[in-house]
């Protein structure tokens, strides 16, 4: 039995593969995709589509900066607009302890070098976010951030590494990795795959591919309860949170609403299942309407939950394999990565084509975990 | 759009658009608004197109209609009471004004 | 804490849950029946103990099929059971928690077992021109007929096929409306089809005679039943004006309502939504959970009464539901094994009789091709206004199935939730992509099985626990 060969095999096919391998292969790789599902069918095509450099851990500012340029022209990356629209994030104070603590963290930010987060007052909040309860009283405000169209950005992404000549291995996912000679061998159902390069972005089942070649990777599984409403009537146009509370909130062009915030429900990653909990759904829909009262009588249509690979410190891990350096790692991201999907994409390029990336990685290596231990 | 063929049973008073109508206790408010010959019960919030209950059991959800100052209901599960106000919808009728 | 605790949640009070809910509470199990409409009875026997009482004489009209009903309606009423009228469940947890609303307040009602009796809708009709008002099902019609004594204004016209088409005209007919035409779309090949099963319907005769009989009456009365092999179109700009049979002779009827019909499909939403087991009915197009004959289900607290486990009727609706109480009362240990299988002898040859019927019906009458996989320009997700030719055209950009059509399109993403384009998009894209509707698969169903306002979930009691 022989073989198919790749040079470099992307385990996943989610936005992160997806971009990696649309990088890849604009450098003239030849790459091959490897998805157990379709592509998109877990966190990165049912997230909620947050485009946001607002609230970053200072670690992710300069990949999320680096992204934030890159989705400002998105056309010219997957020929298609991703339904991207910058129209602002914003962190509702809603009493005086959370505007303190939204200026702690402009300051720290600003002290960092970077000006892309400012504190906006009562009047300009209220302008940004009309509606919100009398008690709010300002707000951090990050322009420029924005929201897209999770779905839509998978499926651009698809297409445009499709036309650039990406092969796709579809409806099997990876179930042994053995070291060969030259490179890799992958087990697919009943075929083989052999590869120089191998990159583990498998998101959510990320460590059970690092633990493949005898990597562990601290990885829990999280299934984060979204809502969507009706149609509404056009009436805010930012992402909204809140500076202490759980709550992110936008209003789709549909005029839906997208009802999240990190509530978790059930997560069952062998079986594929994510399901959302009913009494956070219930949290959910007491902090909408207290921060937005006029919302009472919205109808919620649909609840669902994304599986997330959620790493201990909340950092994706951007790394070459610490056991071997043919095979490479972008998994992990915690729930943010869509918006560094586009600059993640183009860091793996570099690590594979030129052995270095121009931005800070070291807080992503994946030696991180068994650091810790020593 | 329809007419009763037996008003046996108690009436009440309704109001659908600002004007009165009497319907009878058990009916839906869907069945009243058709008896009073309102047709279109919404507009669609996509081409604003006219609708009018199609299922009457609850599954199509073309009868919703703003019922006690309440949007978004499906007007043939709910039953006529004494004094109930009920509009018709335009398009996606869900915020209620303070936007 | 929960709000309520008991042995069995029983959803839909139409025969199989309300014989359920009885057999059960009969059994000594505490039961808990959860309906959506304010009085019992679902839609086949809708308003039954109301007309009894405050319109006597329109049980005549209704017939005695639809009478029949109220029996069980007393049955309900005497019986030790805790009946939530105008509740809507909006989540079945895999636990046996049953969340509900009552329309201002949500909640949870804890069980060891749900018996679900959601029934069946009646199958879209995605033909042109059925979203204009005046244009509803036949079945539609006949619960006008039943809850309000409403009769259509204006000349009529009914369209589809199978016994609930002649039996909606009769009935409508003998309430005085103008019924001007019966377009059928039954073909000589469904009546091959269907001959090879009509020695099987034999115990099931008295529909048969009936169908018969329906039909001999509406002639009689000069309503002129016709063929429609390739289907109709609606005439009208704002509202319903005409229905245009589709073909070389197609003529026009004049008429203000227009009633379709194709036959009933189980309501699979929450059975779905609980991810269970499904099949594919190859003959009548639908997917149905699969179920043993005491209606145990994939999972093994959760049972399914009726016809959401599959089209049979009203009458073996009935017998399958006291099964179903009978199974969960073996479930939960009230009853042997041996005491279960005797009592349900009689439920069990009632449902095989009644159930004799369906073989013919299934083939004599399926959903033809031009409602299954409609013209390019046909509507067929009512909520987002999205065409046939749209789906398709999803499938060919690479939108492998519908769940990710919600994507391409917003199909399924309305306030119906996918009820009306579900079983489309699946033929649609079944055939778009050359595979079988069981590889292409059905739109997952998420909670709230219908939309919730955000005031009825945030009212929900904080203390109601996380199963």
């Amino acid at each position: 039995m022989s073989a198919r060969h790749t040079e470099i095999a992307i385990i996943g096919g989610g936005l992160q593969g997806l971009s990696t391998a649309l990088h890849l292969a604009q450098r003239g790789r030849r790459v091959l995709v490897i998805e157990a599902h379709h592509p998109g069918r877990f966190a990165s095509g049912v997230n909620a589509g947050g485009v946001r450099r607002l609230g970053r851990d200072p670690a992710e500012i300069p990949l999320a900066m680096a992204a934030s340029e890159m989705w400002h022209s998105i056309e010219d990356l997957v020929d298609d607009d991703c339904g991207f629209r910058a129209v602002g994030q914003l962190k509702i104070a809603e009493d005086d302890d959370d505007l303190r603590k939204l200026e702690a963290r402009a300051t720290m930010v600003r002290d960092l070098g970077y000006d892309h987060e400012e504190i906006i007052d009562q009047k300009q909040m209220r302008a940004l976010a009309p509606g919100v309860h009398a008690r709010a009283v300002g707000g951090l405000w990050c322009a420029g951030d924005g929201s897209a169209d999770p779905m839509r950005t998978v499926q651009a992404f698809y297409r445009k590494v499709q036309k650039l000549g990406v092969d796709f291995n579809l409806g099997h996912g990876v179930s042994a990795i053995a070291r060969t000679g030259t490179g890799w061998q992958l087990s697919i159902g009943d075929a083989q795959i052999t590869s120089d390069i191998v990159i583990n972005c498998a998101g959510a089942w990320g460590n059970k591919i690092a633990a493949m070649i005898g990597e562990e990777v601290p990885l829990e599984t999280h299934a984060l309860t979204m809502m969507v409403s009706e149609r509404t009537p056009h009436f805010i146009d930012p992402v909204c949170g809140l500076a202490s509370r759980k709550l992110s909130f936008k209003q789709t062009p549909e005029g839906t609403l997208l009802i999240g915030g990190a509530h978790l429900g059930y997560a069952d990653r062998d079986a594929g299942v994510a399901e959302p909990d009913p009494i956070k759904m219930a949290i959910s829909a007491k902090t909408v309407t207290e921060v937005f009262p006029h919302l009472t009588n919205v109808r919620i249509a649909r609840a669902w939950a994304g599986l997330e690979g959620m790493t201990p410190d909340r950092l994706p891990i951007i790394s070459p394999s610490k056991v071997d350096g043919s095979f490479f790692h972008a998994f992990g991201f915690s729930a943010h990565g869509f918006q560094l999907s586009p600059v993640v994409g183009r860091i793996m390029a570099s690590l594979i084509c030129d052995g270095t990336s121009n931005l800070p990685l070291h807080p992503f290596r994946i030696e991180r975990f068994s650091d810790d231990k020593n | 759009m329809m007419h009763r063929r037996n008003t046996a049973g108690e009436r009440v008073t309704i109001n659908i658009d600002g004007k009165n109508v009497e319907a009878v206790v058990g009916e839906s408010v869907a069945a009243a608004v058709l008896a009073a010959g309102a047709g279109a019960t919404r507009t669609t919030p996509v081409s604003g197109a006219p609708r009018a209950p199609y299922c009457m059991m609850g599954v199509c959800f073309e009868c919703l209609m703003d019922i006690d100052g309440i949007p978004n209901r499906q007007a043939c599960m709910v039953s006529v009471t004494p004094g109930m106000k009920i509009k018709r919808q335009a398009g996606a009728r869900t915020v209620g004004g303070a936007s | 804490m929960s709000e309520q605790a008991c042995d069995v949640v029983v959803i839909g009070a139409g025969p199989a849950g309300m014989r359920a809910a009885v057999t059960a509470a009969n059994e000594g199990l505490s039961v808990t029946l959860i309906d959506e409409q304010t009085e019992a009875g679902g839609q086949i026997y809708r308003a039954v103990a109301r007309v009894a009482r405050t319109r006597p004489a329109d049980l005549t009209l209704l017939g005695p099929e639809y009478a029949a009903g109220g029996d069980i309606v007393l049955e309900l009423d005497a019986a030790d059971i805790t009946v939530l009228h105008g509740h809507t469940v909006w989540q079945i947890s895999q636990d046996g928690t049953v969340w509900c609303s009552d329309g201002t307040k949500a909640k949870s009602i804890t069980a060891r077992f749900v018996i679900m009796a959601s029934g069946a809708q009646e199958r879209p009709v995605p033909v042109p021109g059925w979203t204009l008002p005046g244009v509803m099902t036949a079945g539609a019609a006949q619960i006008l007929l039943k809850s309000a004594a409403m009769v259509p204004d204006g000349p009529v016209a009914l369209y589809g096929s199978g016994p609930l088409l002649l039996l909606v005209a009769d009935q409508l007919l003998s309430a005085g409306a103008d019924i001007r035409v019966v377009a059928e779309t039954t073909t000589f090949k469904d009546y091959l089809n269907a001959a090879p099963h009509l020695l099987g319907a034999l115990p099931a005769s008295k529909y048969l005679k009936k169908g018969i009989a329906l039909r001999r009456h509406l002639k009689a009365a000069g309503v002129p039943i016709i063929k429609a092999p390739n289907g109709v179109s609606i005439e009208g700009t704002e509202r319903a004006t005409g229905l245009r049979i589709i073909g070389k002779h197609g003529q026009t009827f004049e008429a203000e309502t227009i009633l379709l019909q194709q036959g009933v499909v189980p309501n699979t939403q929450a059975s779905w939504q609980l991810r269970l087991d499904h099949a594919w009915h190859a003959a009548q197009h639908y997917w149905y959970p699969t179920t043993d004959r005491f209606g145990a289900t994939s999972l093994a607290n959760v049972f399914i009464a009726g016809d959401g486990a599959g089209i049979f009727g009203a009458e073996a609706a009935a017998a399958a539901g006291a099964l179903a109480g009978l199974g969960v009362a073996h479930a939960a240990g009230n009853i042997s094994a041996a005491a279960r299988d005797q009592k349900a002898l009689p439920f069990i040859a009632l449902h095989k009789k009644a159930a004799a019927i369906r073989p013919l019906l299934d083939h004599l009458f399926p959903p033809p091709a031009h409602i299954l996989v409609p013209d390019d320009a046909t509507i067929i997700c009512r909520c987002e206004e999205i065409t046939a030719g749209q789906v398709r055209d999803a499938a060919k950009l690479g939108a492998p199935g519908p769940n990710q059509l919600k994507a391409f399109l917003r199909a399924g993403m309305g306030p119906c939730q996918g009820r009306m384009c579900g079983l489309s998009v699946v033929e649609i894209m079944a055939r778009a992509h050359g595979k079988s509707p069981a590889e292409i698969g059905a739109y997952r169903i998420r909670p709230p099985l219908k939309p919730l306002s955000l005031a009825e979930l945030a009212a929900m009691d904080d203390d109601t626990p996380t199963p």
